[in-house]
C-alpha cells in the first residue's frame, strides 16, 4: 500500500504528522511519535513573546534589588553562560534533527513583524526541514479593518520568506470574511503550505473567584468539519500544500480530509487522549480500509471529494446549511465530558 | 598529583611583560590569586568579604583551574569556625587551601589560627577587616578584628588599595610557603574591599615565577598519611610545654626577612617594589606619620602635597604587622625625625595605646636603648585613632596631624574625624584642606537602588579603564534600608594613579538620578565652581528652574555651575526600560563631562553593552541601544536665570511633634549628616529607644492602597500581610468620629463581636512602600467591575496630603480593648496595635508580616533576642527601628548579640526571666502579712493564660507596687525591683535559615532541649538573604544560590522534625500566604506551650526572585505543590491520649513544577545547566514525595499513649 504523501516539498512516509503540541517538548516524545509511525513532526510553538519577554523578565528578576544594599549588591551568582527559551528550542530542533529520520518543522507563533523573525534563520540552521508560521491574531482593536489585519498577515509571511529558504506553511484562523481570497494571498505572498485551522484556545470565567481562566479543551471529532469543509473548497483553487489539523482523531477522519483533498492530517488532541502509539493504530486501521476498499495509494484518493471533483459543488457552499436543515434529527444525549 | 610538562616550571624572570589591565574591586582581586594559588577552599559568607567566596565559588563552578591545573574545591560551611577547622584539616593532609572573613567571622576563626600556626602550617587568609560588634554591629571596615588576632602566631601583611590586594595575595601566598608561618593578609573592608580601581593583571606566569613548585612539595611532603604516620597535636604538660612552644622563634625571626625577599623578587618580576616599612616623603622629615591599611594611600597624598609646597614632613607605611621587625622599621625611618604620629584603625578600650602605636613605642625604646642605634635622639611618639567602621579619613585629617605635631607637647590618645566633646580627644580640623589635583574629573551620582545607577557607574569606570589611559576610581555608598534606599557614586578620573582613599567632597561633576533627592539632600554642596550638573527632570529646559528648591537655585547661581537636564523617564518609557534610567544617564555623563570624546563615549558604552547584557538576549541590547540614541536628543542645558526665585524651603526631616532625642540625634543621621555628631549626643552602651521608624516619614511608594468600604467583607487579611505595618484596622465607637477629616472612610463593623460600631481601613501613606501584596490578598471584588478590589493601588503623590490627615486622625482613634478581641483568627489579630512598623525591609518582604503579627499578638510583653541577619538590620539598623511602644509605653524589648549564639542569648533572657519571676513569688510568699493575704494569693494564684487574665494580673502588680511603697523593709525593695516579672512575659528567638540551621544550629538544639519557656521563630527564606542569597541548608535541591551556582545537589534539612524527635518541643511549620489561619493558631499554641516552641515560617524574598506582590500566592503554590507542608506538633496533645502531629496541609495536588517555575532561583538551573536541573528537579520532586508520606505516616500513627498494633503501619 502507498501512503506517501508531499508536503512543502518533502516526502513524506504517510500522510500523519503530530501537530505542534506537548510532545515535541522532549527529544524523547518526539522519537515515540516516530517510532510510532508519524511521517514528520511539527515541533511546539515558540512565541514571539516568548523571545521579546523571556529575556526582559529573566533579567529583571535577576537584577531586582541588586545595588541597593551594601551586605547584599547582587541576589545571584553571576552565570556566565545561559540558554534563554528561543536557544532552548533551536537546541532541541538541533538535536531531533540528528536523532530523527523524519522531517522535523519548527514552529513560530507570533504577530508582528519585529527581531523574532530572526527567530526562523536560527531554526533554519539548526536543519529545520520547514517552518510553520502561527499567525494567531485577536484583533480588539476597533479601529482595526479586516482588510489591516490581512496585511499584517501577509506582512510577516513575507518577512520569513525573506529571511529563510525553507519552505514555509502558514497556519491561520478561519476567521476570515473572505477565507479563499486570503489563501490565494498568502499563496503569492510566498506561503507554501496552508495550514487549516489554528484554534484559539477560548477563555472562561471562573464565577467564584470572579477570574478570567485560560481554559485549554481538547478538540472533538467534529471539530474536522470545519478544515474538511475549506480543504474541499480550496483544493485546485490554491497551489499551495495543505494541511487539515483540529479534529483529526481516526483514520475515518483522515481518509475523509485526504479525500477532500489535503496532503497531510495532523494531530495533536488524539494523542494527548491516547497516547503516540495511537498513530500506528490509526495506520493499520487506514490501511485495511484501503485494503478492503481497494484503494492503491493515497494519492489516488487525494482531492476525490474536492469541490471540484464532487457531483455538488454546492454541497460545500450555503446549500448545505439548508439541507443539514432539512435532515435535522434530534440528537442523541451527549455523553458526559471525559 | 598532576604532571606538569617542563616548559610551565621555567619561567623566564625579569622579562618585559604587558599584562592585562582590569577594573575590578580589592575583593575580586584577592579571591584572583586566591583562586588560582589554592586546592581546597572552606568559605562562609560575612560582610564584606562574601563576594571573595562566592567569586571562588562561581569560578570553580565554571571550571576555572587553578595555577597547576586543577579545579579548586570550595567548600560552604556551617560558620567561619567551622571554614577555619576544614581550612586546617585540609593544611594538614597537604592541601594548599585557604578561606575568607571578616569581623565575627575571623574571631571565629581564632581557636584553629592559633593551632595552625603553632603547627608552622603555610596558608594565607584573605580579611577585608571590619569592626568587631561592640555597642552596635557594623559591617564596616577597620582593624579591630586583624587587631584581634594579632596573638594567634599569623603573619599579618596590610594592603592599602586594591593593586595591592593582587600584588600581596601573591608574596604572601610565596612567603607562607617558604617561612613555614601562616598568613594574614589584610585589607579595609569596603573602602579596598569594595571600590573599584583600575589596576594590573598578575599573570600565571608571575604567579609560577612567585610559587617554586619545591615548596609545594615541601607543604604536602609535611602531610599527615599513614604512609608515614605521625602525631601531630599532642597535649603536654609543664615539663615541656614552655620549651616546645620557644621552637618555633627561628621561624618568626627569619620571616620579614622572607617577605621581604619575596617583594624584592615581585618586584624583579612584575616591576612594583614594596617594602615591610615603607617610607615616603621627605628624607629629612621631622615629622612622621606611621599608619597601615588604605589611610596611607590619603596620608602620601598629604604629604606630597605639603612636601610640595615646601613642607618637611614624612609617612611610614606599615604593610608586615606581624611578625613585627622592630629593628627594620626603625631602619625606614629618617633619622632626622622628631615627632612620630601612630595611627590606628581601632580602639582598645583601657589599653595604654592601640596596638600599633605601643609596637612602635617599643620599637623606638628598644632600639634607641641598644647599641648602635640609627636613632641620634628620642623621638617624641604619639598615638591617634582614625577611621573607625570606616569613617573617612581625608587629606585634612592628615593634615590636622601633622600641625598637631608642630605644637611643642602634641597631643596624645587623640581622635582625628570626630567631635570629641566628652574626652575631648579630637583634633580640629581645617576643613577647607585639599590636596584634589585640577586634572582629576570627580563626579558624584545619586540614584535609587532600583535604578541601576550604581552598576552603569561601575560600567562607565569599565569603559574609561579599559579604552582610554587614564586610571578609574569609584566607590558606592549605600543607606541601610532594603528598599526604597539611597545610592551615592564617587568616582574619579585622572591621569595619574590614584591614591585618594577617602569620598568625593569637591565634585566637579554632580548628577542628580531622582528629583525627590533635590528636598532631601543638597547635593549641590560639594559642587565646586563651574561644576557641572546634570538632573534626571520631569520639567524640560525651559520650565524646571521654578521648580527647584531655594537652596539648589542660589547654589547654580553662587556657583556659576553648568546646568544640564533630561527626563530619563520618558526615554526609559519609549525605549522599554521601566524604571531603569541607568544607561540614559550614563549616556548623559559621557556626553556632557567631556571624558571622552563624545563619538567614541557612545560607541564604548554601545560596545559595553553589547558585553554587559548579551549573554542576557538580543532585547535587552536592543533596548539599551535605543535608549542611547534617544538620550542625547532629550538633554539640554538650561539657561539660568540670574536671580532666585524660587520659595521651596527643604521640609524638616522630622515632625516638630518627635521627641528630643529623635530631633537632635536620628533625624541628623536621617539627613545624611550624622558625621558631624559629636560624641555627646550618644547612648553609653548602646541603648537607643525604640518607636523610631514612625519618625520617619519616607515617601518611596509611587502607588499607596486606598479602600474602597463598599466592596470590603471585611476579612483583614490586608493588615495581616502587611509586610509595613502601614495598612491598619481599628473598630470604634460612633462618637470618635468628630471633627473628622472629610475623605476619611469608615463603615459599620460587620460581625457580633462589636455590633453597633464602626469599622475603618486606612493607610499611612508616606509609610507604605507601595509593595502591593495587600491588594494581591484582597479576596473582595466589585459586583460590576471585577478588576475592582476592596483595596486598589492609586498615585500616591495626589492622595499624600489628605491621607496624612486621615492617617493621623486613625491613630488618634482609641485601640481596642485588649480583652475583648478573639484573638484566634485574622479578623481578630488585625485589630490589635502592631509593635512593629514601617520597617526599611524589602518592599513586600515575606518575613515581617510574621514578626508584626507577634507583636500583635504578645508584643506588650516580649522579649526579643535577634540573630544577626535581614531581621536585625531593618530590625535595629540606624538610625530607626521599627520596634515600637503602645500608649502605656510596653512593648517589644528587643537585641541582638551575635549571629551563632542567638538561641542561646534568648535562653539566657528566659533564665532570668524565671529566675525574678521565682525570687518576686518567694518575696510575695514572704512579705503576703504586709502586702496583704489576699493580694499576695491572688498574685501568686493568676491566671495569666488568657488577655483578661495578663490584665488582671497587670492590675495587682499595680496595687502591690503602691503598698510596697509603704513598705520600708530591704525585702520590699527587692521585691519593688522584681515585681514587673510577676506578670507573664514572653521570650522569642528570632532569625533566619542560616543561623538556624547552620551557625546557630549547635545552640538551637541545645536551647530546644533544655526544656525552657522559650518561643524560636525561624524566618526561613532558605538563604542567606542579608549578605546576598548564600546557600544555607534550608536551600532546596535545585536552587541556584550564592556557593551553590550550579544548584544545590542536596536536599533541605528537615529542621521540624529534628525538633520533633525531642518529643517535648512544640513544633510548627507554618506558610501565611498558604494558610493565614493556621500560622496565627500556631503563633497562639508555641506561645501557650510552656516549653521550648519552634515556627518555621516560610517567607518569600527578593534572593528568590520573585515578583514580590505575589509573594503570598507563591507560599500558597509552594503548600499545594507539597513543596512546603503545613503542621504542628503539640506535645500537650499526647497528654489527653491523642496523636501530637497534626498534619495540616492535602497532600499536594500539583506538581513540584507549578512551584519552581515561579522562581527565578529555580528557573536559572534550567536555564544555565539544563540536563543537571532535569535530574536536581526529578530528586526535588521525590523529596516532596518522600517527606509527604512521612509526614502522613506521621499524621496517621496512632498517638504515643497507646500501644502499637501490629498492623500499625
Amino acid at each position: 500500500m502507498d501512503l506517501t504523501t508531499r508536503y512543502l516539498g518533502l516526502k513524506l512516509k504517510n500522510p500523519i504528522v503530530p501537530s505542534a503540541g506537548p510532545y515535541s517538548r522532549t527529544l524523547d516524545g518526539m522519537k515515540q511519535l516516530e517510532d510510532a509511525g508519524a511521517a514528520a513532526i511539527v515541533m511546539y510553538s515558540l512565541f514571539e513573546e516568548q523571545i521579546a519577554h523571556e529575556t526582559s523578565e529573566l533579567f529583571h528578576y535577576l537584577s531586582y534589588g541588586t545595588e541597593s544594599f551594601a551586605e547584599a549588591l547582587t541576589y545571584f551568582p553571576d552565570v556566565q553562560q545561559y540558554n534563554l527559551g528561543p536557544e532552548e528550542y533551536v537546541e532541541l530542533l538541533h538535536r531531533a534533527k540528528q536523532a530523527l529520520d523524519i522531517p522535523v518543522i519548527g514552529s513560530l507563533n507570533g504577530i508582528s513583524v519585529g527581531g523574532w523573525i530572526n527567530y526562523a534563520k536560527k531554526i533554519e540552521q539548526a536543519g529545520a526541514d520547514a517552518i510553520e508560521l502561527n499567525i494567531y491574531y485577536i484583533p480588539t482593536d476597533p479601529i482595526l479593518s479586516g482588510s489591516d489585519v490581512e496585511d499584517r498577515y501577509l506582512e510577516v509571511v513575507n518577512a520569513v520568506k525573506r529571511t529563510v529558504a525553507i519552505p514555509i506553511a502558514v497556519k491561520l484562523s478561519p476567521f476570515f470574511s473572505a477565507v479563499a481570497h486570503m489563501a490565494v494571498r498568502l499563496e503569492h505572498a510566498g506561503a507554501d503550505g496552508l495550514v487549516l485551522f489554528n484554534r484559539f484556545y477560548q477563555p472562561d470565567i471562573d464565577i467564584d473567584t470572579l477570574e478570567v481562566k485560560p481554559n485549554v479543551i481538547l478538540s472533538t471529532p467534529q471539530a474536522m468539519r470545519l478544515p474538511l469543509r475549506w480543504i474541499a473548497i480550496l483544493y485546485g483553487k490554491v497551489r499551495t500544500s495543505l494541511a487539515a489539523t483540529g479534529g483529526v482523531h481516526t483514520h475515518e477522519d483522515i481518509l475523509k480530509l485526504l479525500m477532500a483533498g489535503t496532503d497531510v492530517t495532523m494531530m495533536c488532541s488524539a494523542l494527548l487522549k491516547h497516547g503516540p502509539q495511537h498513530i500506528a493504530e490509526v495506520l493499520r486501521n487506514m490501511e485495511s480500509w484501503m485494503v478492503e476498499h481497494e484503494y492503491l495509494s493515497v494519492q489516488q484518493m487525494k482531492g476525490s471529494m474536492s469541490q471540484r471533483s464532487v457531483a455538488d459543488p454546492s454541497a460545500f457552499e450555503r446549500a448545505n446549511y439548508m439541507k443539514a436543515l432539512n435532515t435535522y434529527r434530534e440528537p442523541t444525549p451527549p455523553r458526559p465530558a471525559q | 598529583m598532576r604532571e606538569f610538562d617542563e616548559a610551565s616550571r621555567s619561567f623566564p624572570t625579569g622579562q618585559k611583560v604587558e599584562r592585562k589591565k582590569v577594573t575590578i574591586d580589592g575583593n575580586e582581586a584577592a579571591a584572583y590569586v586566591a583562586h588560582k594559588l589554592n586546592e581546597v577552599i572552606a568559605i562562609y559568607p560575612i560582610t564584606p568579604s562574601s563576594n571573595m567566596g562566592e567569586w571562588a565559588d562561581e569560578w570553580s563552578a565554571l571550571g576555572q583551574k587553578n595555577l597547576w591545573g586543577t579545579i579548586p574545591s570550595v567548600t560552604e560551611m556551617q560558620s567561619e569556625g567551622g571554614a577555619a577547622g576544614a581550612v586546617h584539616g585540609a593544611l594538614q593532609t597537604g592541601a594548599l587551601s585557604t578561606t575568607f572573613t571578616a569581623s565575627q567571622g575571623l574571631l571565629l576563626m581564632i581557636p584553629n589560627m592559633f593551632k595552625i600556626a603553632g603547627e608552622l602550617t603555610s596558608t594565607v587568609f584573605h580579611v577585608s577587616a571590619r569592626s568587631v560588634a561592640t555597642h552596635a554591629l557594623s559591617i564596616f571596615g577597620d582593624h579591630s578584628d586583624v587587631m584581634a588576632v594579632r596573638g594567634t602566631g599569623f603573619a599579618m601583611l596590610a594592603s592599602n588599595s586594591v593593586q595591592e590586594v593582587m600584588d600581596f595575595a601573591l608574596i604572601a601566598q610565596a612567603a607562607t610557603l617558604e617561612a613555614r608561618v601562616p598568613f594574614l593578609h589584610f585589607f579595609d573592608g569596603f573602602r579596598t574591599s569594595h571600590e573599584v580601581m583600575k589596576i594590573e593583571q598578575l599573570s600565571d606566569n608571575d604567579l609560577r615565577a612567585m610559587i617554586p613548585d619545591e615548596l609545594v612539595f615541601a607543604h604536602r611532603l609535611r602531610a599527615l598519611s599513614p604512609e608515614h604516620p605521625v602525631l601531630r597535636g599532642s597535649a603536654q604538660n609543664p615539663d615541656v610545654f614552655f620549651q616546645s612552644r620557644e621552637t618555633v622563634n627561628p621561624y618568626y625571626q627569619r620571616c620579614p626577612g622572607i617577605v621581604q625577599r619575596a617583594m624584592d623578587k615581585f618586584a624583579t618580576i612584575v616591576g612594583r617594589q614594596y617594602k615591610l616599612y615603607e617610607y615616603v616623603g621627605s628624607p629629612t622629615a621631622d615629622r612622621v606619620v606611621v599608619i597601615m591599611g588604605s589611610g596611607a594611600e590619603a596620608a602620601q597624598e598629604t604629604v606630597e602635597f605639603l612636601n610640595a609646597k615646601g613642607g618637611n614632613v614624612g609617612l611610614l607605611k606599615v604593610r608586615l604587622f606581624r611578625p613585627f621587625a622592630s629593628s627594620m622599621f626603625v631602619n625606614a625611618l629618617p633619622p632626622s625625625v622628631k615627632t612620630i604620629a601612630v595611627l590606628d584603625r581601632t580602639k582598645e578600650a583601657g589599653a595604654t595605646g592601640e596596638p600599633l602605636y605601643v609596637d612602635v613605642v617599643a620599637a623606638i625604646m628598644e632600639s634607641y636603648t641598644s647599641p648602635n642605634s640609627p636613632l641620634k635622639s628620642l623621638p617624641r611618639v604619639v598615638g591617634g585613632r582614625y577611621g573607625l567602621s570606616s569613617k573617612e579619613f581625608t587629606p585634612a585629617m592628615v593634615q590636622a596631624v601633622f600641625e598637631d605635631m608642630k605644637k611643642p607637647e602634641p597631643r596624645n590618645h587623640f581622635t582625628v574625624g570626630i567631635h570629641d566633646d566628652v574626652s575631648h580627644t579630637s583634633l580640629d580640623l581645617d576643613s577647607s584642606f585639599t590636596t584634589e589635583g585640577a586634572d582629576v574629573v570627580r563626579a558624584l551620582f545619586y540614584g535609587l537602588g532600583a535604578d541601576g545607577t550604581v552598576g552603569a557607574n561601575k560600567n562607565s569606570i569599565k569603559i574609561i579603564g579599559e579604552d582610554t589611559s587614564f586610571f578609574a576610581q569609584g566607590y558606592f555608598v549605600y543607606d541601610s534600608k532594603k528598599s526604597g534606599s539611597t545610592t551615592i557614586s564617587h568616582l574619579r578620573f585622572g591621569p595619574r594613579p590614584i591614591h585618594s582613599s577617602y569620598l568625593i567632597d569637591r565634585a566637579n561633576f554632580i548628577a542628580c538620578h531622582q528629583w525627590f533627592f533635590l528636598e532631601k539632600f543638597d547635593v549641590l554642596k560639594s559642587a565646586v565652581p563651574g561644576a557641572t550638573f546634570l538632573l534626571n527632570s520631569l520639567y524640560g529646559p525651559d520650565e524646571v528652574w521654578n521648580k527647584l528648591p531655594r537652596h539648589t537655585q542660589e547654589q547654580i547661581i553662587a556657583k556659576k555651575i553648568k546646568f544640564y537636564v533630561i527626563d530619563g523617564y520618558k526615554v526609559a518609557q519609549q525605549t522599554g526600560m521601566g524604571a531603569r534610567v541607568n544607561t540614559i544617564m550614563q549616556t548623559c555623563f559621557f556626553a556632557i563631562s567631556g571624558v571622552l570624546p563624545r563619538e567614541q563615549a557612545i560607541e564604548a558604552i554601545k560596545s559595553s553593552i553589547k558585553k554587559t547584557y548579551g549573554k542576557k538576549g538580543d532585547q535587552i541590547v536592543k533596548q539599551n541601544f535605543a535608549a542611547v540614541d534617544q538620550t542625547l536628543a532629550n538633554l539640554f542645558e538650561v539657561k539660568v536665570p540670574p536671580a532666585v526665585t524660587s520659595t521651596i524651603e527643604m521640609p524638616p526631616i522630622v515632625s516638630d511633634k518627635a521627641p528630643k532625642f529623635v530631633k537632635e540625634v536620628t533625624a541628623p543621621i536621617m539627613a545624611g549628616s550624622g558625621d558631624a555628631l559629636p560624641v555627646s549626643k550618644f547612648p553609653v552602651d548602646g541603648t537607643y529607644p525604640t518607636g523610631t521608624a514612625a519618625w520617619e516619614k519616607r515617601n518611596i511608594a509611587l502607588e499607596i492602597p486606598q479602600w474602597e468600604p463598599e466592596i470590603c467583607i471585611q476579612c483583614n487579611k490586608c493588615a495581616l500581610v502587611c509586610p509595613h505595618a502601614t495598612i491598619r484596622i481599628k473598630v470604634f465607637d460612633q462618637k470618635e468620629l468628630v471633627n473628622v477629616p472629610a475623605t476619611f472612610k469608615s463603615m459599620d463593623y460587620k460581625g457580633s463581636e462589636f455590633k453597633g460600631m464602626k469599622y475603618s481601613i486606612q493607610v499611612g501613606p508616606e509609610d507604605c512602600t507601595g509593595c502591593g501584596l495587600c491588594v494581591e490578598i484582597c479576596p473582595a471584588k466589585s459586583k460590576s467591575e471585577a478588576k475592582v478590589k476592596a483595596i486598589n493601588m492609586k498615585p500616591q503623590q495626589p492622595l499624600r496630603e489628605t491621607e496624612r490627615l486621615n492617617w493621623d486622625f486613625f491613630l488618634n482613634i482609641p485601640e481596642v480593648d485588649r480583652r475583648t478581641v478573639k484573638m484566634d483568627n485574622v479578623k481578630g489579630s488585625q485589630l490589635l496595635q502592631p509593635l512593629f512598623e514601617y520597617s526599611g525591609a524589602c518592599s513586600g518582604c515575606g518575613e515581617t508580616p510574621y514578626l508584626k503579627l507577634a507583636t500583635q499578638l504578645f508584643g506588650d510583653r516580649m522579649v526579643v533576642a535577634n540573630a544577626t541577619g535581614c531581621s536585625s538590620i531593618y530590625g535595629g539598623n540606624l538610625p530607626t527601628t521599627p520596634w515600637t511602644k503602645d500608649k502605656a509605653g510596653r512593648g517589644p524589648a528587643w537585641s541582638n548579640s551575635l549571629f551563632e549564639d542567638n538561641a542561646e542569648f534568648g535562653l539566657g533572657m528566659r533564665l532570668t526571666i524565671d529566675k525574678h519571676t521565682e525570687m518576686a513569688r518567694e518575696l510575695v510568699r514572704d512579705l503576703a502579712s504586709s502586702i496583704g493575704q489576699e493580694l499576695s494569693q491572688q498574685i501568686l494564684d493568676a491566671n495569666q493564660s488568657d488577655e483578661a487574665g495578663i490584665y488582671a494580673q497587670r492590675e495587682r502588680v499595680a496595687q502591690l507596687k503602691n503598698r510596697l511603697h509603704e513598705i520600708k523593709t530591704p525585702e520590699a525593695k527587692h521585691l519593688m525591683s522584681l515585681a514587673d516579672t510577676l506578670v507573664k512575659r514572653s521570650v522569642w528567638i528570632v532569625g533566619g535559615d542560616g543561623w538556624a540551621y547552620d551557625i546557630g544550629y549547635g545552640g538551637l538544639d541545645h536551647v530546644l532541649a533544655s526544656g525552657r519557656n522559650v518561643n524560636i521563630l525561624v524566618l526561613d527564606t532558605e538563604v542567606y538573604s542579608n549578605t546576598g542569597g548564600q546557600m544555607s541548608k534550608s536551600t532546596p535541591r535545585s536552587a541556584i544560590a550564592k556557593f551553590a551556582a550550579s544548584g544545590k545537589p542536596t536536599s533541605k534539612k528537615d529542621l521540624a522534625m529534628l525538633a520533633m524527635t525531642y518529643g517535648n518541643v512544640y513544633v510548627a511549620k507554618v506558610a501565611m500566604g498558604a494558610n493565614d489561619m493556621h500560622t496565627i493558631r500556631a503563633f497562639l499554641e508555641a506561645e501557650a506551650f510552656n516549653g521550648p516552641s519552634l515556627i518555621i515560617a516560610y517567607s518569600h524574598c527578593i534572593a528568590h526572585g520573585i515578583d514580590m506582590a505575589k509573594g503570598m500566592n507563591n507560599q500558597k503554590i509552594a503548600v499545594e505543590t507539597g513543596y512546603w507542608q503545613l503542621f504542628r506538633y503539640n506535645p500537650t496533645l499526647r497528654e489527653s491520649g491523642q496523636n501530637p502531629f497534626k498534619l495540616d496541609s492535602k497532600a499536594p495536588k500539583l506538581p513540584l513544577k507549578d512551584f519552581t517555575s515561579l522562581e527565578t532561583r529555580f528557573r536559572m538551573l534550567e536555564k544555565s545547566y539544563p540536563e543537571r536541573a532535569k535530574l536536581l528537579g526529578a530528586l526535588a520532586q521525590e523529596d516532596v514525595q518522600v517527606r509527604w508520606k512521612l509526614y502522613e505516616y506521621l499524621a496517621q500513627s496512632p498517638s504515643a499513649e497507646k500501644p502499637v498494633t501490629a498492623s500499625g503501619n
